[in-house]
C-alpha cells in the first residue's frame, strides 16, 4: 500500500511540475456568456441578424463565406430572415452560372461567394476552426467547462489590435497578441459606430465583434439549435431507459443475488 | 460448442428438426445467447457488449455518411460540409461517428485494461487474447484512415507523419511508403485508398470479433477470482454460472443505456471537444500546422514514439551496434510497435500461476503504477516537446517496457499469493447472502 502512495505521489508531483513548467502561449482570450453556450443555449437570431450585417458590411470586403448557401439565411434556427429579404439579399451578388456560363444575379440556392483576393481565409469554419481556450497544463478542462472558444477568439481578436504596426517584406502588419505570431496583416476591420443596426442596439467595436463571432458561429455550425434538441431528447430517453433496465436487473437478479454481506 | 456443460437446443418434431439436420443455426444461437457465464462478473465486464455495440453504430453510421461523401481531394472537405448542412441529420450522424470512434477506444481500453488485471489473458485464453490484439490493431488502422476522410488539415499532416513512419524502415521504407501512399505524397490516390479501406477493416475488425467471441466461448468468461469453472458435472456448472440470457443481456444493456446518456450528452453538447479545431481548415499541403498532433487515442504510443529521441543513450548504443541502420527515427517506431507487441506477448511473459490480480498484493500495485503510466503517456504526447516532457516520455516509456518485459516475468517467481476461493460458488457466497425467496 506504501509503495503505491508513494508511486502516485511521484507521479502526482512531476506531473506538477510540468505543469507549472508549461507555458501558454498567445494573447488573453475573454470568455464571453454567448446565448448559443450550455446545454439549453439557441441562437439569438436578432445577434445573428446584426452579425449579418457587420459581415456584409465589412469583412465580406476581403473574406469569403463560401460553404454557406445563401438560402440558409432563412432557416429557422439561424438568422431566420424573411425569404424575400434572402432573395434581394442574394442579388447583391453577381455569380456564374454553373450550366449556362452566363453571370447572373445572386439566388438563394447559390452559395456565399469565396473570397480570396486580399489572400484573407474564408470564414465559414472559422469559428470552430480556431480554439481559444486552452490548460491548463494540457488537461482541457477549460475548454470542458468553457466551450473550445472559436467565438471568444474571434471577439478578442477583433479587438485585440495595440495600435502598433511595421512593415516587413513589402506588407503591413498589425500587431495583436490574440493571433499567434502577435503580427497580423489584417489591418483592424472595425471603429466604434462603424455599423448602424435598425433596432439600435449598441455598436461599439465589443458588441459589433460579439455579434459578428455569433454569426460566425452560426455559418460554421448552422445545426446547432437542431443539435441541442435532439440530444436533450435523447439523453432523456436513455436516462428513462436506463432506470427501467436498472430496475429489471435488479428483480432478475434478486433470485441469485441475496443482500452484500459485508 | 461450449466446454462447460449445460442444456442444449432440442429441435421439436417437424419444422425445427427439418432445419436442424439441414442447418444447426438456432441450435447455435441458441447456444451462444444461453451460454453459461461466471456468476460473479462485476462492471468490468460489460465492456464487450459496449465494443460490439460500437461496432455496430460505427458501421450503419459509417455507410450512410458513404453515401454522401466524396472521397476526392478536391470535393471530400465540401462534402463533409455538405453532410453537416444539407443531409437530413448529417450532423448527428458525423458527430455520432467521429465521438463514437472515441468511446470505441475509450471502452477498448478499459476492456484491455480488465484483461491485464484479472489475467484474463492467461491460459487457456491467449487465443482469445492474440485476436482482441488484432482487433485492437485493425481498429488503429481504421481510425487513423477514417480521419484522414474529412481532408482537414490535421488530416493530412497526420497521414504525412503516420505514413512517414513507414519511411523510416531502413533501405525499403521510402519504396514503402510511396506504395502506401500510391505517390510520392499524400494525396487523391491516398485519399482514395484509405476511404476504400476504411470501409473494408471495419467487416475483417467483425470477422475478428466473431473468432474472439467464439474462443472464449469455447474455454468459457474469466471472472474477477480467475478460478475456473467446475465443468465435473452440469450441477456442479450451473452452482457457478448463469445463462447469459438473460441475467447478462440486462445487466450489459443497463450499464449500456448509461454509457449512452453520456456518449449523446457529448456528441450533442459539445461534438467538437474531442477533436482538433485545425481538422476545420482544409487540407493545404504547403502550410504545416504549428503542431501535429493525433487524436487522443494515439498519444499513449505516438509518446513512446517520440520518447526516443537521438540523445538518449540506448538510442545511441543501438545505433552504434547496427552501424547506423538503426537511426533514433526508425528506433521510435521499433519502439511504438514493440510496446503493442509486448502487451500481446503478455500471456507468455506473465509467469505467476495465479490468474486474477486480486490475490496478487505485489502485482496489484505495479499493475496501478503501469494504469497511471498509460495516462501520463496520453498526457505527456498531447505536449509540446521540452526537456521535462523528453523526461517524462522516455521514463513512462520505458516503465511500459519494464512492466511487462521485466516485472511480470519477475513477478511470478518472487511474490508469495494470497489464497484463492476453491470455486466461483464459495467466493460469490461470501459476499451476497442467499436470495430473500
Amino acid at each position: 500500500m506504501f509503495r503505491k502512495i508513494a508511486i502516485s505521489a511521484v507521479s502526482a508531483l512531476s506531473l506538477m511540475t510540468a505543469m507549472a513548467m508549461a507555458a501558454e502561449t498567445g494573447g488573453h482570450v475573454e470568455d464571453v456568456a454567448f446565448s448559443f453556450e450550455g446545454p439549453f443555449g439557441s441562437y439569438d437570431e436578432h445577434q445573428l441578424q446584426r452579425g449579418l450585417q457587420v459581415y456584409t458590411e465589412v469583412c465580406s470586403a476581403c473574406h469569403g463565406l463560401n460553404m454557406v448557401p445563401i438560402r440558409t439565411l432563412s432557416d429557422e434556427g439561424g438568422p431566420h430572415l424573411p425569404e424575400d429579404q434572402v432573395r434581394a439579399y442574394a442579388k447583391n451578388f453577381s455569380v456564374t452560372d454553373k450550366d449556362t456560363g452566363e453571370d447572373r444575379d445572386g439566388l438563394p440556392v447559390d452559395f456565399f461567394p469565396a473570397n480570396d483576393g486580399a489572400g484573407a481565409p474564408d470564414l465559414s469554419l472559422m469559428a470552430k476552426a480556431r480554439a481559444g481556450f486552452h490548460g491548463p497544463y494540457g488537461l482541457g478542462l477549460n475548454q470542458l467547462f468553457k466551450g473550445m472558444g472559436g467565438p471568444e477568439y474571434i471577439v478578442a481578436l477583433l479587438h485585440g489590435y495595440t495600435g502598433e504596426e511595421k512593415d516587413e517584406a513589402g506588407s503591413t502588419f498589425y500587431e495583436n497578441p490574440v493571433y499567434s505570431t502577435g503580427w497580423i496583416k489584417m489591418q483592424p476591420p472595425l471603429a466604434d459606430g462603424q455599423v448602424e443596426f435598425a433596432d439600435g442596439a449598441p455598436n461599439d467595436i465589443k458588441s459589433m465583434s460579439e455579434d459578428v463571432a455569433a454569426f460566425l458561429m452560426w455559418s460554421a455550425e448552422p445545426k446547432l439549435n437542431a443539435r441541442k434538441d435532439t440530444g436533450f431528447k435523447a439523453v432523456l430517453f436513455l436516462i428513462l431507459l436506463s432506470s427501467l433496465l436498472y430496475l429489471t436487473n435488479k428483480r432478475l437478479w434478486s433470485g441469485i443475488k441475496g443482500k452484500k454481506a459485508h | 460448442m461450449a466446454g462447460i456443460p449445460h442444456d442444449h437446443y432440442e429441435p421439436k418434431p417437424g419444422f425445427q428438426t427439418w432445419l436442424h439436420t439441414r442447418l444447426p443455426i438456432v441450435s447455435m444461437a441458441y447456444d451462444t445467447l444461453t451460454i453459461p457465464t461466471p456468476k460473479n462478473l462485476n462492471w468490468m465486464w460489460i465492456w464487450g457488449i459496449v465494443l460490439t455495440f460500437c461496432l455496430g453504430l460505427q458501421i450503419i453510421t459509417g455507410i450512410v455518411l458513404a453515401m454522401h461523401y466524396t472521397p476526392h481531394v478536391d470535393f471530400a472537405f465540401r462534402s463533409v460540409e455538405h453532410i453537416m448542412r444539407d443531409v437530413n441529420g448529417g450532423y448527428m450522424l458525423r458527430y455520432i461517428h467521429a465521438n463514437g470512434a472515441s468511446l470505441f477506444f475509450f471502452a477498448v481500453y478499459l476492456h484491455i485494461f480488465r484483461s491485464l488485471y484479472y489475467g484474463s489473458y492467461k491460459a487457456p485464453r491467449e487465443v482469445t487474447w492474440i485476436i482482441g490484439m488484432m482487433i485492437y490493431l485493425a481498429m488503429m488502422a481504421t481510425a487513423f484512415m477514417g480521419y484522414v476522410l474529412p481532408w482537414g488539415q490535421m488530416s493530412f499532416w497526420g497521414a504525412t507523419v503516420i505514413t512517414g513512419l513507414f519511411g523510416a524502415i531502413p533501405g525499403v521504407g521510402p519504396m514503402i511508403q510511396e506504395w502506401l501512399l500510391g505517390g510520392p505524397a499524400v494525396d487523391n490516390a491516398t485519399l482514395n485508398r484509405f476511404f476504400s479501406l476504411h470501409y473494408l477493416l471495419p467487416f475483417v475488425i467483425a470477422g475478428l470479433v466473431a473468432l474472439h467471441i467464439w474462443a472464449f466461448h469455447n474455454t468459457g468468461n474469466n471472472n474477477p477470482t480467475g478460478v475456473e469453472v467446475r465443468r465435473t458435472s452440469k450441477e456442479d456448472a450451473a452452482k457457478d454460472t448463469v445463462p447469459f440470457w438473460p441475467y447478462y443481456v440486462i445487466k450489459d444493456l443497463f450499464a449500456l443505456c448509461i454509457i449512452l446518456a453520456i456518449f449523446f450528452a457529448v456528441v450533442s453538447f459539445m461534438p467538437n471537444y474531442l477533436g482538433d479545431p485545425v481538422n476545420y481548415v482544409q487540407a493545404n499541403p504547403l502550410s504545416t500546422p504549428a503542431h501535429i498532433v493525433p487524436e487522443w487515442y494515439f498519444l499513449p504510443f505516438y509518446a513512446i514514439l517520440r520518447a526516443f529521441t537521438a540523445d538518449v543513450w540506448v538510442v545511441q548504443l543501438v545505433q552504434f551496434i547496427t552501424f547506423g541502420i538503426v537511426d533514433a527515427k526508425f528506433f521510435g517506431v521499433l519502439a511504438m510497435f514493440g510496446a503493442i507487441a509486448v502487451m500481446a506477448m503478455v500471456p507468455w511473459l506473465d509467469t505467476s500461476a495465479v490468474r486474477s490480480g486480486k490475490y496478487r498484493p505485489k502485482f496489484k500495485a505495479w499493475y496501478w503504477l503501469l494504469a497511471i503510466d498509460f495516462v501520463v503517456l496520453t498526457w505527456v504526447g498531447a505536449q509540446v516537446p521540452n526537456e521535462l516532457n523528453a523526461w517524462i516520455s522516455l521514463l513512462a516509456s520505458a516503465y511500459w517496457f519494464a512492466y511487462f518485459l521485466v516485472i511480470l516475468p519477475l513477478l511470478g517467481v518472487l511474490e508469495k499469493p494470497l489464497p484463492q476461493p476453491a470455486t466461483i460458488e464459495e467466493d460469490f457466497k461470501s459476499h451476497y447472502a442467499a436470495p430473500a425467496e
